[in-house]
C-alpha cells in the first residue's frame, strides 16, 4: 500500500461516513455541518486526482457560498427538528431501500464484474498539468467560451429569480 | 434569335399589367392611367406577336418551330415539366388573334367600363386573362398548357361574376360564374385524365416528345382513343360543346367586353386549339375523330335552332357562338384542322365585332338587353349599325366577307372527308345562322322603335367605335387570307399551317379534292341558303310581322322546347345538380360528417378526458412518490441495459 | 499501488446512493436539497476522475459549469423554500401536496 492509496481509503471512508450521518441526522443544521465536512473530503479527493483548481473551487463555491446560504436559510426559518419516524415504517421506505440496493449493485456490477477499461488503471501522464488554473483558463476562455458566457446569463437569471421569489409580496 | 427572347416578353407584359393594376390600381383614382397600362400591356404583346410573325416569315417553313426554355418548373424523379414556350405557325396565329383582338377589346373596355367603381379590377382581370391565354397557346408541354387552361377558366369565373351583386335570371351573376366554373371543372377532369394517360403512355408531357412518338404509332391504337376522348371532354367543357355547353349562355352575365373577349373570341376557342395541337393523336383514333365531328355538327345545328327564338341580344350571340364553335369542331373532326383554325380566326373577328356592337347597343339603351324593346336603332347608332351589319353578313357566310371562306371550307371538307349527314347539319345550321342573325339585326336596328319615350339612344364614344370599325374591316377582309384553290386563291392560311398538321395529314392521307364540280355546287348552295335566311328574316321581321306569331301558334310545342333550350338546364338540374346537392346534404353532411367524422373527433376528445379522469389519480402530489418512481425507472432501465 | 478508476467510480456511486436514500426518506425540504447537492457532487467526482484518467480537460470544464449551475440552483431553490415557508408555515414536503389533481 502506497501513501496515496492510504490517503484515498481514508478520504473515501470519511466521505461515506459524513454522507450517511448527514442523511440520518434529524436536525437540519447538523446535517448541513456533516455535508460541509463531506465536501472537504471531496475537495481533497479532487486534489488526489490532480484537479487543483476544482479542489479550490469546491471549497470556495460549495462550502463557502452554497452551504453558507443553506445554513443561513435554516437559521432564518428557525426550523425545528423533524418529528420522530412514525410508529411503523412506511412501505415507501422499504421500497426505497430495495431500489437503492438494486441501483448500487447494478453499478458495482458494471465496474467490478463487467470489467474496467485499460485506461482506468493509472492516472494519465498529463494529468498533473491538466487541472492547473492555466490550462483550465485556456479551456474556459477558448474552447468553452460560449458556454462560459452563457453561464453568466444563467447566474444573472438565477439572481433575479431568487429576488422575485423571496421578496415579500406587498 | 429575336423571337426566342421576344416570346417571353409577350407573356410577361400582360402579367406586369395585371400586377400593376391588381396591386396598386385601387390607389390610382385616374381611370386613364389604368386603362392606358392595361391596353399598353396587351398592345406590347401584339407588337411582339407581329414581330415574331414577320421574323418567322423570313425563315424557311421547316425552321419556323422555335423552343424557348425559360426555367425548369417541376423536377421530381423522372418527371419533368418546364416553363417553356413553343413558337410555331399555329401558336403564332393564335397569338396574333389573342393579342390583336384582345387589344381592341381592351381599348373598347376603356369606354364601356367608364365610371365603374371597380375599373382597376376589370383591367387587372383582363390582363391576367391575356397572360393565361398566351401561356395556354405558347406552352410547349401539356402541364403548362393546363396552367393556362385553368388560368383562363379562373379569369372567366372572375369576370362573369364581375358585378357579383347584380341580379341575373334566377340568381345573381355569382351563380352564373359558379356554373361556368363547375361545368368547366367537369371538362378539366377529362383534360387531366388525358394528361395522365399521355404521361403513362409516352413518359413525357412535352408536345414534341409526345407527338414524335405518336407519329410512329399505328392508326387505331386503343390507348390513343382513350387519350383523345378524355382530351375532347376537356375541349367540350372549355369550348361549350354538347354536352357541356350549358355554362356559356349564362356567362353572358359578365360585362359585354368580357363576353366578346373570353366567351366569343379567345377562351372558348382554347378547346379547338388544343384538339388542333393534338392533331396527330386524333389522326390515330378515327373513332374520336368521328365523335368530334358528330358533336360539332350536332352542336352547330341545335345551338342555331335555340338562337332563333331568344330575345336577349347577348343570348342570341351566345348560342351563335356555341353554334360556330360546333363548326370548328366539325372541321377538326373531319381532319380539316387548318380550316378549323381559320374559322377560329374569322370567328374571332366577327363575333368580337358583334358582341362589342351589342355592347354599344346595351350602353346606348341603358342596360336594356331585350330586343323586343329595341328596333329602329340604326338611325341613332349609325356606326354601330353598319359595323354590326358587316359582322352579320360575315357570320352568315355571304361572300366575299370572311365567314364565307372559313365556313364554306368547313362544309366542303365535311362533305368530302366526312359524310353528307355532317354536311347537311352544317348546311342547315348555316341557313339558321343567317336567319337568326338578320332577325337580330332587323329587331334591333331596323323597323319601328319600340322603346320608351324617355330613352334617348346615343352613339358610343370613339374608344368604343374605333375598335368596332377595325373589327368590321377585319371581318370583311379577313377571309382573303384563305381563298381556296377552287376560287383561284392559294389558300395561304392553309399553307402557312401545313407543317404543323403534316404529321396528322400523313396518317389521314386524304386525296386532293379541290377543283371538283361538287365543290362549286355546294358553295353555291351554301351562299343560296345564307341569302335565303337573310330574305326570310326581312320578310318575317320587317314586312309581314304576323308570320312569326302565326308560326308560334301553329307549333306551340316546338316553340316552347326551343325557348327553353331543349330543357337541357332542367335535365341537368334534375339528373345531376339536385342529386348531388341532396346527396351532399343527407349522406355526406348529416350522415358521414355528423355521425362518423364528428363522432370520431368528439370521441377522441371524450376518451382522452375519460382516461385522464382515471390516470390523474396517480398524481398524488407527494414529491417523494415521484422521485421513487423516477428511481425505479432508472433501476429498471439500467437492469435492462445490463441484461442485454 | 495506484488507485484504479473504478475505485473512484465506486465511491461516487456510494455517495450517490446515499444521496438518493436521503431524498427519499427525509421530509425536510432543505435536507432534501442538501441530499441533491450530495448527488451532484458525486457526479462531479465521476467527471473529474474520468478527466484525469483519460487526460481530457472537458470533464473538468463540465464540473466547472455544474458548479455554476448548482450555485444558481441553490439560489433559486432556497428562494422557493422561503416562499413556500412564508405561505404554508412548513417545509415538510409531505405536507406540500398542492401539485395534486
Amino acid at each position: 500500500m502506497t501513501v496515496e492509496s492510504l490517503v484515498f481509503f481514508f478520504l473515501a471512508a470519511f466521505a461515506v461516513t459524513t454522507a450517511v450521518l448527514m442523511v440520518v441526522q434529524r436536525s437540519p443544521l447538523v446535517s448541513a455541518i456533516y455535508l460541509i465536512a463531506n465536501f472537504f473530503a471531496l475537495a481533497a479527493l479532487y486534489l488526489l486526482l490532480r484537479a487543483q483548481l476544482l479542489a479550490v473551487l469546491q471549497i470556495v463555491v460549495y462550502t463557502g457560498a452554497i452551504m453558507v446560504l443553506v445554513v443561513f436559510v435554516i437559521m432564518l426559518l428557525n426550523l425545528e427538528e423533524e418529528g420522530r419516524v412514525r410508529t411503523r415504517i412506511a412501505i415507501r421506505t422499504w421500497i426505497t431501500v430495495v431500489l437503492a440496493a438494486g441501483f448500487l449493485s447494478e453499478i458495482v456490477y458494471v465496474f467490478f464484474v463487467a470489467g474496467t477499461p485499460a485506461e482506468g488503471t493509472t492516472i494519465s501522464a498529463g494529468a498533473e498539468s491538466l487541472g492547473t488554473v492555466e490550462s483550465m483558463g485556456e479551456a474556459l476562455f477558448g474552447k468553452f467560451l460560449l458556454p462560459f458566457e452563457i453561464t453568466s446569463l444563467l447566474l444573472l437569471t438565477a439572481i433575479l429569480g431568487a429576488v422575485v421569489l423571496a421578496k415579500r409580496k406587498g | 434569335m429575336m423571337p426566342r427572347l421576344l416570346t417571353g416578353y409577350a407573356v410577361l407584359f400582360p402579367l406586369l399589367g395585371f400586377l400593376f393594376n391588381g396591386l396598386i390600381g385601387r390607389k390610382i383614382r385616374n381611370e386613364g392611367i389604368i386603362a392606358a397600362i392595361g391596353c399598353a400591356a396587351v398592345g406590347a404583346g401584339f407588337v411582339v406577336a407581329c414581330m415574331s410573325f414577320f421574323s418567322m416569315l423570313g425563315l424557311p417553313p421547316e425552321q419556323r418551330t422555335l423552343s424557348v426554355d425559360l426555367f425548369p418548373w417541376i423536377v421530381a424523379g423522372g418527371f419533368r415539366a418546364d416553363v417553356a414556350f413553343q413558337l410555331d405557325q399555329l401558336s403564332v396565329v393564335m397569338m396574333l388573334i389573342v393579342t390583336g383582338v384582345g387589344f381592341l377589346i381592351h381599348v373598347y373596355s376603356a369606354g364601356y367600363m367608364r365610371g365603374d367603381p371597380a375599373f382597376w379590377r376589370f383591367f387587372a382581370y383582363l390582363n391576367l386573362f391575356i397572360f393565361s391565354m398566351l401561356t395556354l397557346i405558347l406552352a410547349d408541354n401539356f402541364l403548362l398548357m393546363f396552367l393556362g387552361w385553368e388560368g383562363v377558366g379562373l379569369c372567366s369565373y372572375l369576370l362573369i361574376g364581375f358585378w357579383y351583386d347584380r341580379k341575373f335570371e334566377k340568381g345573381t351573376t355569382g351563380d352564373a360564374a359558379k356554373k361556368a366554373f363547375i361545368v368547366n371543372r367537369i371538362g378539366d377532369f377529362g383534360f387531366l385524365t388525358g394528361m395522365f394517360l399521355i404521361y403513362v403512355t409516352f413518359g413525357s408531357l412535352r408536345f414534341q416528345t409526345v407527338f414524335t412518338q405518336a407519329a410512329t404509332m399505328t392508326v387505331g391504337t386503343p390507348v390513343v382513343l382513350w387519350i383523345t376522348l378524355a382530351l375532347f371532354l376537356g375541349a367540350t367543357g372549355k369550348s361549350a360543346q354538347i354536352p357541356l355547353f350549358v355554362w356559356l349562355p349564362d356567362a353572358m352575365a359578365g360585362p359585354t367586353p368580357v363576353s366578346a373577349l373570353i366567351h366569343a373570341a379567345t377562351m372558348v376557342t382554347a378547346g379547338v386549339y388544343m384538339v388542333a395541337r393534338c392533331s396527330v393523336l386524333y389522326a390515330l383514333a378515327p373513332v374520336s375523330m368521328g365523335i368530334v365531328a358528330s358533336v360539332g355538327a350536332a352542336t352547330a345545328f341545335f345551338a342555331a335552332t335555340v338562337g332563333l327564338v331568344q330575345n336577349d341580344i347577348k343570348k342570341v350571340l351566345a348560342y351563335s357562338t356555341i353554334s360556330q364553335l360546333g363548326y370548328m369542331f366539325l372541321a377538326l373532326g373531319v381532319g380539316a384542322f387548318s380550316a378549323g383554325i381559320f374559322h377560329v380566326m374569322t370567328h374571332a373577328f366577327f363575333k368580337a365585332l358583334l358582341f362589342l356592337g351589342s355592347g354599344a347597343v346595351i350602353h346606348a339603351m341603358h342596360d336594356e338587353q331585350d330586343i323586343r324593346r329595341m328596333g329602329g336603332l340604326g338611325k341613332s347608332l349609325p356606326v354601330t349599325y353598319r359595323t354590326f351589319l358587316v359582322g352579320a353578313i360575315a357570320i352568315a357566310g355571304i361572300p366575299p366577307f370572311s365567314g364565307f371562306f372559313s365556313k364554306d371550307e368547313i362544309l366542303w371538307d365535311a362533305f368530302s372527308h366526312g359524310s353528307w349527314v355532317l354536311w347537311l347539319a352544317g348546311f342547315a345550321g348555316a341557313g339558321l345562322t343567317a336567319l337568326y342573325m338578320f332577325r337580330l339585326v332587323a329587331l334591333t336596328f331596323q323597323g319601328e322603335p319600340r322603346w320608351d319615350k324617355g330613352v334617348h339612344p346615343h352613339e358610343a364614344p370613339a374608344t368604343m367605335t374605333i375598335p368596332l370599325l377595325v373589327l368590321a374591316l377585319l371581318s370583311a377582309l379577313g377571309g382573303f387570307a384563305g381563298i381556296p384553290q377552287s376560287l383561284g386563291g392559294g389558300n395561304a392560311f392553309e399553307q402557312w399551317l401545313e407543317p404543323v398538321f403534316a404529321p396528322a395529314g400523313e396518317k389521314l392521307a386524304f386525296a386532293a379534292t379541290h377543283g371538283n364540280v361538287a365543290e362549286y355546287v355546294l358553295m353555291g348552295l351554301s351562299v343560296a341558303v345564307a341569302l335565303a335566311g337573310w330574305y326570310v328574316a326581312r320578310i318575317w321581321y320587317l314586312r309581314r310581322k304576323e308570320i312569326p306569331g302565326l308560326l308560334v301558334r301553329r307549333l306551340p310545342n316546338t316553340y316552347r322546347v326551343l325557348l327553353n333550350k331543349y330543357y337541357v338546364d332542367e335535365l341537368y338540374d334534375g339528373a345531376v345538380v339536385r342529386p348531388a346537392l341532396s346527396g351532399s346534404e343527407l349522406l355526406l353532411w348529416k350522415g358521414i360528417d355528423v355521425n362518423v367524422i364528428d363522432r370520431a373527433v368528439n370521441g377522441a376528445a371524450q376518451s382522452t378526458a375519460a382516461a385522464g379522469r382515471v390516470l390523474r389519480l396517480i398524481q398524488t402530489g407527494v414529491v417523494r412518490n415521484y422521485v421513487l418512481v423516477f428511481l425505479a425507472g432508472v433501476v429498471l432501465m439500467m437492469g435492462w441495459l445490463l441484461a442485454k | 499501488m495506484e488507485i484504479p478508476l473504478s475505485y473512484y467510480l465506486c465511491l461516487s456511486v456510494v455517495l450517490f446512493v446515499v444521496g438518493v436514500a436521503g431524498v427519499l426518506t427525509r421530509r425536510n425540504a432543505i435536507v432534501v436539497f442538501m441530499c441533491i447537492e450530495l448527488m451532484l457532487n458525486s457526479v462531479n467526482l465521476t467527471l473529474i476522475a474520468f478527466s484525469s484518467f483519460l487526460g481530457s480537460i472537458t470533464g473538468q470544464a463540465l464540473v466547472f459549469f455544474a458548479m455554476a449551475v448548482a450555485a444558481a440552483e441553490a439560489a433559486v431553490g432556497l428562494a422557493i423554500v422561503i416562499a413556500i415557508y412564508r405561505n404554508k408555515r412548513t417545509v415538510d414536503i409531505d405536507k406540500i401536496n398542492i401539485l395534486k389533481w
